[in-house]
């Protein structure tokens, strides 16, 4: 179908995969690369035995752990929680009953699924790559259209590589200028999702743009697209650039000479045309966004470091001051306290939000030479094992353990209570993770969302801090 | 799956936005390698103290809200991860139909693959219908979706729209892996389209 009307960068990604399109507009979309973890795959691999399917392209699909695995253990041994082991164990049965490749968790390259598609040079611009993973948003940094799915979609990729699906909305979020000094990705995404809400992109694919987006770098990019779901959004994408394909080239699973010349010449087309339209578009100034933490049990209920606990009271709406209400009993906090005299106990630099080399350079910063306050706990979890001997190579383990901080293996921890790292009911803590939701990180916890730089900012001084007061 | 035709039952008031899926069942109780046995941990920090023991508070501890098989929620239902764990726990508890103002992408999605219908209706009518509800056992609610209607307790018929091929599959109770691959010889010329037209194009052929 030649396309005359200018389109923008999710449309020509959606109309490349469309196999087919139902008479109610539904389409059977080509997936080229599909991610598998343990805890959405089991009943996946389970149907496809009972159908007596296989699937269809292996070669399109990598598996890896991450969600239960703990950080903390010698990893040739079994992990000794049952469930959790016998999830992992499902996992390594089933790739190897339907030839799926798999990373392996005592291979290097093992990590969380969305720093190690990008890392591996699995994930690439212009694909559709699916998980059963909400924050597969991450790989529409590199230009993709990425998303997550459920475990019933999981099954629907292994047997038929394909979606049914209609077209989302477009929404373009514009951050123009440049962020101030301590203004992080984590920042303006954390700016934007409490500007526009939890259910500001329901429907929409979002592309962020604008000079702040490019300026930064490709973990910067994936900071940003990773909470595109938080904001509700279908996902999230970045139209590749120099930047990406500079980060892209030599990658392990990327393109190889000729072909990355070749690749590189399709890449380029991909950013929308002028004229364009979307549904939607938001436009926010870099520089007016101050380091931001969540004070609340949602991702929107978020502010800049140096405000205060908002007052239900101020809330017009029932509705909405009911959930206020609760947010703050929940947290526990008092109307009108400041939100740096908030005093954390567990401080959690990791999550495919924030776990990648940059994210440990950042911190580090913070952290070399001080120390951790007393009665923090403080972990550093990288997201993937390259990561953490790239840490250490640069000697940014040393920094963390004299400073007083765990170092860590690679999964996702603290992120999500399913591992042996949680919190516990009350306890207070700072985390670079994407959510915030009441029992998120363990029942009862209560969980601030930040930087990277901002949580070891919290670290070595006990509270929620103003990073740019520090450095 | 099974079909969803009409359905006839208790419907449970929870007036709450953004219900996340961590509410609906939290991470610790996803380690599971089943679909079925969740029910009991459906919104297990809501349900349950802290020893364990059923809030007497919470609505579904309550009669005859235990026997519930429709939830009436507020804006942004189901937002959070994609964990299929929850429209799952829904179903094993036995809730088919959920309504609200409207839900988040992919927990809507993952609902029609289980049987439950989920019906976005607006506010205005979501509180009508939670006052309904409030009324207890005698307040039966019925949700056709044949003609795409949620006949109050009075009488009263709502219309709500829902996505024909959706539909279709879920009056029929139809598996969507199975119509999918009526599809396959336009997947397969699909896929030598792409071979040819972008030879760059990596695989995955070792690990
Ligand atoms: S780090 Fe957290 S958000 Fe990311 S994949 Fe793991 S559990 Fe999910």
């Amino acid at each position: 179908m030649p396309d005359t009307k200018p389109r923008t960068m999710f449309d020509k990604v959606w109309d490349a995969h469309v196999v087919e399109q139902l008479p109610d507009g539904t389409c059977v979309l080509y997936i080229d690369r599909h991610l598998v973890h343990e805890v959405t795959s089991p009943q996946a691999f389970e149907g496809l035995r009972m159908a007596g399917r296989k699937v269809r392209r292996p070669e399109g699909t990598i598996a890896v752990v991450d969600h239960n695995i703990p950080t903390n253990i010698d990893r040739t041994k079994p992990i000794t929680e049952e469930e959790s082991r016998i999830q992992c164990e499902t996992l390594e049965a089933n790739v190897a009953a339907f030839g799926v490749p798999y990373i392996p968790v005592t291979d290097i390259r093992q990590g969380i699924v969305h720093v190690i598609g990008p890392e591996q040079g699995l994930s690439l611009p212009g694909f559709t790559i699916v998980c059963g993973d909400s924050h597969t948003s991450t790989h529409g940094a590199m230009g993709a259209l990425a998303f997550g799915i459920g475990t019933s979609e999981v099954e629907h990729v292994l047997a038929t590589q394909t979606l049914l699906q209609k077209p989302a909305k477009n929404m373009l979020v514009r951050v123009d200028g440049t962020p101030g000094p301590g203004v992080t990705a984590k920042d303006i995404v954390l700016a934007i999702i409490g500007k526009i809400g939890t259910a500001g992109g329901t429907g929409h694919v979002i592309e962020f743009a604008g000079e702040a987006i490019r300026g930064l770098d490709m973990a910067g990019r994936l900071t940003v697209c990773n909470r595109s779901i938080e904001a509700g959004a279908r996902a999230g994408m970045i139209a590749p650039d120099d930047t990406t394909f500079a980060y892209i080239k030599g990658r392990p699973y990327a393109p190889k000479g000729e072909a990355f010349d070749q690749a590189v010449a399709y890449w380029r087309g991909l950013a929308a045309d002028e004229g364009a339209q979307y549904d939607k578009i938001v436009v926010l100034d870099a520089a007016e966004i101050a380091p931001q933490v969540t004070w609340g049990t949602n991702p929107e209920a978020v502010l800049p470091i140096t405000g205060v606990v908002p007052n239900p009271a101020d809330e017009a709406d029932e509705g909405k001051r009911a959930q206020l209400q609760r947010m703050v009993e929940y947290m526990g906090l008092t109307p009108g306290q400041k939100l740096t005299d908030l005093k954390v106990d567990v401080v959690f630099i990791g999550s495919c939000t924030n776990s990648r080399i940059e994210d440990m350079r950042a911190a580090a910063a913070v952290a070399k030479g001080r120390k951790v306050a007393a009665g923090v706990q403080a972990l550093v979890v990288p997201g993937s094992g390259l990561v953490k001997k790239q840490a250490e190579d640069e000697g940014l383990d040393v920094i963390f353990r004299d400073a007083g901080f765990e170092w860590r293996d690679a999964g996702c921890s603290m992120c999500l209570g399913m591992n042996p790292d949680k919190l516990t009911t009350g306890q207070r803590s700072a985390s670079t993770s994407n959510r915030n939701f009441e029992g998120r990180q363990g029942p009862g916890g209560r969980t601030h969302l930040c930087s990277p730089a901002m949580a070891a900012a919290a670290a070595v001084t006990g509270h929620l801090a103003d990073v740019r007061e520090i450095v | 799956m099974q079909a969803f035709t009409t359905l006839t039952g208790v419907a449970a008031p929870l007036p709450l936005a953004n219900v996340d899926t961590d509410k609906i069942i939290p991470a610790r109780f996803l380690k599971t390698i089943k679909r079925s046995g969740l029910g009991v941990h459906l919104f297990d920090t809501l349900r349950y103290d802290a020893d364990g023991k059923e809030r007497a508070d919470f609505v579904l501890n309550t009669e005859p809200y235990r026997h519930a098989e429709i939830l009436i929620a507020h804006e942004n239902f189901g937002c959070g991860s994609s964990r299929e764990h929850a429209p799952w726990a829904l179903l094993d508890f036995g809730i088919r139909c959920v309504i609200a103002p409207d839900f988040a992408d992919i927990f809507h999605t993952n609902c029609f693959k289980n049987g439950i219908l989920p019906v976005a209706l607006p506010r205005e009518i979501c509180d009508l219908l939670i006052e309904d509800a409030k009324m207890g056992g005698n307040a039966r609610v019925t949700v056709d979706l044949a003609r795409e209607v949620v006949v109050r307790p009075n009488g009263e018929e709502i219309p709500f729209k829902i996505d024909p091929f959706r539909k279709h599959l879920m009056l029929n109770g139809l598996d969507d892996i199975g119509q999918t691959l009526q599809h396959a010889p336009a997947i397969d010329t699909f896929e030598g389209r792409e071979k040819s037209e972008k030879p760059w194009m990596p695989e995955i052929t070792s690990v």
